[in-house]
């Protein structure tokens, strides 16, 4: 007597799990970063082309594999062929590195909402030193923002191996994140479902509030058009169509193992394709809906930091020369500045070094992404905002939110083929077994509250992930249209939803999507070799600033292993399968 | 009479000019901006407040040294520019045509910074001593860290909605439990609706199981 699967509530709660898992926080801080760098407003066609080649075929073949097969990523796989489990378990693997490390992210983004209920803001002023005569040394060098975030928040190591003691208050705020996800996957898809409703709806509020204020902003309008104004000759550059397909590909969460969980506790005959096109559209539109924003916050900020560049020279210049208050303006400084130098020919000259050329395009060029973006460039443009407070805690709110949504993809990924397993499951209940992943999770992620925590995050964030699940991906979809046979799955796609996939479809599955990923994978491989060391960037506390170092021994073994563990999976598991099978076939011949 | 009151002026004059000009020793450079700080409620900087300034730099120094002996006339002001921004000395009386060092000017303005300024409706930024650091206040902080606060509040809620619901789970479990016992002592005595040894309500009615061998083989049927 089998206990009956547990189902989403309707529909909607499944669409909109998707689509907490699919928006996260690379919607926010990657795509706006990458449409700058890759000819702005023009970088929307290789996007748009890369989401109808890869983005859309692929979700729908994820969708569909975990609808048809109501198993976790394990199960599916092992019974679209009993060689392939291996592939469910370098998901699993995947899944377990990038919850490892994602929920830090989540921690931070507590720690500054908890910081942001006070006046001033605790990162707009810097901190006086020991003889209250001038700020800190460190903080002089760069700005506050940047001091709150390495010195007051990660209390950064100049390097790697110098690691540190624990934060205890990082800790804490690691293990209040981690409280929060467990409360939101105790009960399974109970309370999954009703968080989702949350977690999908919540940052769009915000961001429409912060699209409002920001397209209010002073200044926002010279950020928009710079940056939207298409560049088409990097059209030509082929990193462009690279990082197009590589932000689809890594932004929809494919091959993490969650969209299969997810769609494995629909109703057999949900509308999957139709969901699979709704989500993928709602994911590339709030991309480009929150680089509008950005931009507009980059173009306040840019505006403001001009502003203050050409009230510091006309500042200079008044004390210099003793002129009266108010005869320099922004407006008649260039005159006035040619004025001068004709007049005082020697002490404009010594004056020279320090007058700086303020440019608005230079500030406007300065292209920042991943937590630089959302926790230094966000947090300066919000203390410059009336009623920062208001802003700062909607803005924090917004990312934790957007975390812990795909944070519980993550630990779907992960509970999903525990609590399928009958070994498992039958010994302990949900609630027990939810609780030893998130347990472990959180122990273990107390590495990155360490001082030197944030080198670790960036090796995790950079290696653990990426040429895995283009393998993983790979396989899948080489598993579902070859091994399994299309025809198979063109069946059983039309036993469940009652119409059969198209040519466009079939073709995306079967030739474009595959090439494309392997493309993708071959570039990587060429990159990672060409480099030769891989280095970092480390903050130097005497300069203020990042410096790039390389990469110790046993960090590189780290790495090594990271992307080891996962990919051998695919392998190891058939070889496990085909030896088993070949035990049980000598078994049973030597008995019959 | 007069012409000896002339000449006493004059010798003043010079030894003041001597005193007091730029990089004079003992003198302090300061400048004003009266602009920023009061935006469109700026007053404009004549004789009078020429005159409060060196009055509050002899408040000063009779405060900090209390022995009334500055006078206003002791504190010498020179090289007025458009800036805002001049020169000044404080004369020592006592022994004539000498300045008041420095350290103890310093001292006497660094103590009585905040009245100087509050006189002027300026603030430290904007009535600037030019070698004189002042002393910079540290924001308020309050004994406990705000953000603790929050963090036990969040912490105490998060923590009670985990325990509600762990336990709301056992007891739904334990009732489940004493009910299916309940029912197998019932099902001993009444017949319940089989399906295959499946009594009908736990089959999955809802989802609906669809043989797939028998929908997708529809070729194999011939066609009418």
């Amino acid at each position: 007597m089998e206990k009956s699967r547990p189902l989403w509530d309707n529909p909607l709660q499944f669409v909109f799990a998707c689509i907490s898992y699919a928006v996260g926080l690379g919607n926010v801080w990657r795509f706006p970063y990458l449409c700058q760098m890759y000819g702005g407003g023009g970088f929307l066609i290789p996007y748009l082309i890369m989401l109808i080649a890869e983005g859309m075929p692929l979700l729908y073949l994820e969708l569909a594999v975990g609808q048809r097969m109501r198993q976790g990523s394990i199960g599916a796989w092992k019974i679209i062929s009993p060689y392939l489990c291996g592939v469910g378990v370098a998901s699993v693997v995947v899944s377990f590195f990038l919850s490892m490390y994602y929920n830090v992210i989540n921690a931070w983004a507590f720690w500054y909402l908890f910081h942001s209920f006070q006046d001033p803001l605790p990162w707009a002023t810097c901190p006086l030193n020991s003889n209250r005569t001038g700020y800190e040394e460190e903080c002089e060098k760069t700005s506050s923002t940047q001091y709150f975030w390495y010195r007051q928040t990660l209390n950064i190591a100049p390097s790697l191996e110098a690691s540190g003691s624990v934060q205890w208050e990082q800790a804490l705020c690691l293990t209040l994140a981690w409280l929060v996800v467990y409360l939101c996957i105790l009960r399974g898809t109970a309370s999954t479902g009703k968080v989702v409703y949350v977690t999908a709806s919540l940052p769009y509020c915000v961001l429409i509030i912060y699209l409002i204020r920001g397209l209010t902003l002073h200044g926002a309008v010279n950020g928009l058009v710079y940056m939207f104004t298409p560049k088409l000759e990097q059209l030509s550059n082929p990193k462009t169509w690279i990082s197009a397909a590589t932000q689809i590909f890594f932004s929809l969460g494919l091959g993490f193992g969650s969209l299969i969980a997810f769609a494995s506790y629909n109703e057999p005959s949900n509308n999957c394709q139709r969901h699979a096109v709704i989500v993928s559209l709602i994911n590339s539109t709030t991309s480009i809906f929150a680089s509008i924003v950005t931009f507009s916050i980059y173009g306040f900020k840019a505006t403001f930091n001009y502003e203050s560049c050409i009230n510091k020279v006309i500042l200079l210049l008044l004390n210099a020369f003793d002129l009266e208050e108010g005869s320099l303006t922004a407006d008649n400084l260039n005159e006035m500045k040619d004025h001068l130098m004709a007049t005082y020919p020697q002490e404009y000259a010594q004056l020279m070094p320090q007058i700086k050329n303020c440019s608005l395009e230079a500030e406007l060029d300065t292209a920042v992404q991943g937590t630089g973006l959302a926790f230094i460039v966000y947090s300066e443009a919000i203390k410059n905002m009336e009623v920062p407070q208001l802003y700062s805690v909607l803005y924090f709110f917004m990312l934790l939110m957007l975390g812990i949504g795909s944070m519980l993809g993550n630990t779907a990924a992960i509970l999903t083929p525990l609590t399928d397993s009958r070994v498992i499951a039958s010994r302990f209940p949900k609630e027990v077994i939810s609780g030893v992943v998130c347990f472990m999770n959180c122990i273990i992620g107390l590495i990155f509250t360490m001082e030197a925590g944030n080198y670790w995050f960036d090796i995790f964030n950079d290696y653990a992930a990426t040429l895995s699940l283009l393998l993983i991906v790979l396989v899948e979809t080489i598993a579902v249209c070859y091994i399994y046979g299309i025809r198979r799955f063109e069946k059983d796609l039309y036993t469940m939803i009652g119409c059969k996939p198209n040519w466009y479809w079939k073709i995306m599955w079967a030739f474009v999507s595959p090439l494309l990923i392997i493309s993708l994978f071959i570039f990587y491989l060429t990159d990672y070799i060409l480099t030769g060391t891989l280095q970092y960037q480390a903050w130097d506390a005497t300069q203020g600033q990042l410096v790039t170092k390389d990469y110790p021994g046993y960090a590189l073994a780290v790495i090594g292993l990271l992307v080891a563990s996962s990919t051998m999976c695919i392998p190891l598991g058939a070889l496990v399968t085909f030896i088993r099978k070949r035990l049980k076939r000598e078994r049973v011949s030597t008995v019959a | 009479m007069l012409r000896a009151l002339l000449l006493l002026v004059s010798v003043v004059a010079i030894a003041h000019a001597e005193l007091c000009k730029p990089d004079a020793q003992n003198a302090f450079k300061v400048r004003i901006s009266i602009k920023t700080a009061l935006g469109d409620n700026a007053y404009a900087w004549d004789a009078n407040e020429e005159y409060l300034f060196r009055a509050m730099v002899a408040f000063a120094m009779r405060r900090y040294s209390s022995k009334s002996t500055t006078q206003i006339s002791n504190v010498l002001l020179c090289n007025v520019t458009d800036r805002v921004s001049f020169w000044f000395v404080v004369t020592d009386s006592s022994k004539n045509v000498t300045t008041v060092p420095g350290s103890e000017v310093e001292a006497a303005i660094r103590m009585n910074r905040n009245r100087i300024n509050n006189a002027f409706l300026l603030s430290d930024k904007t009535l600037q001593f030019l070698k004189i650091t002042s002393t910079l206040s540290p924001p308020v902080e309050p004994s406990t860290p705000v953000w603790i606060i929050v963090f036990g509040v969040v912490l105490c809620l998060i923590v009670a909605g985990i325990v509600f619901l762990i336990v709301s789970g056992i007891q739904k479990h334990k009732k489940k439990n004493k009910e299916s016992t309940e029912r197998e002592n019932l099902e001993e005595k009444v017949e319940v609706t089989l399906e295959n040894g499946i009594p009908c309500e736990a089959l999955d009615l809802k989802a609906g199981h669809i043989n797939g061998v028998f929908a997708a083989e529809d070729e194999r049927f011939t066609s009418l």
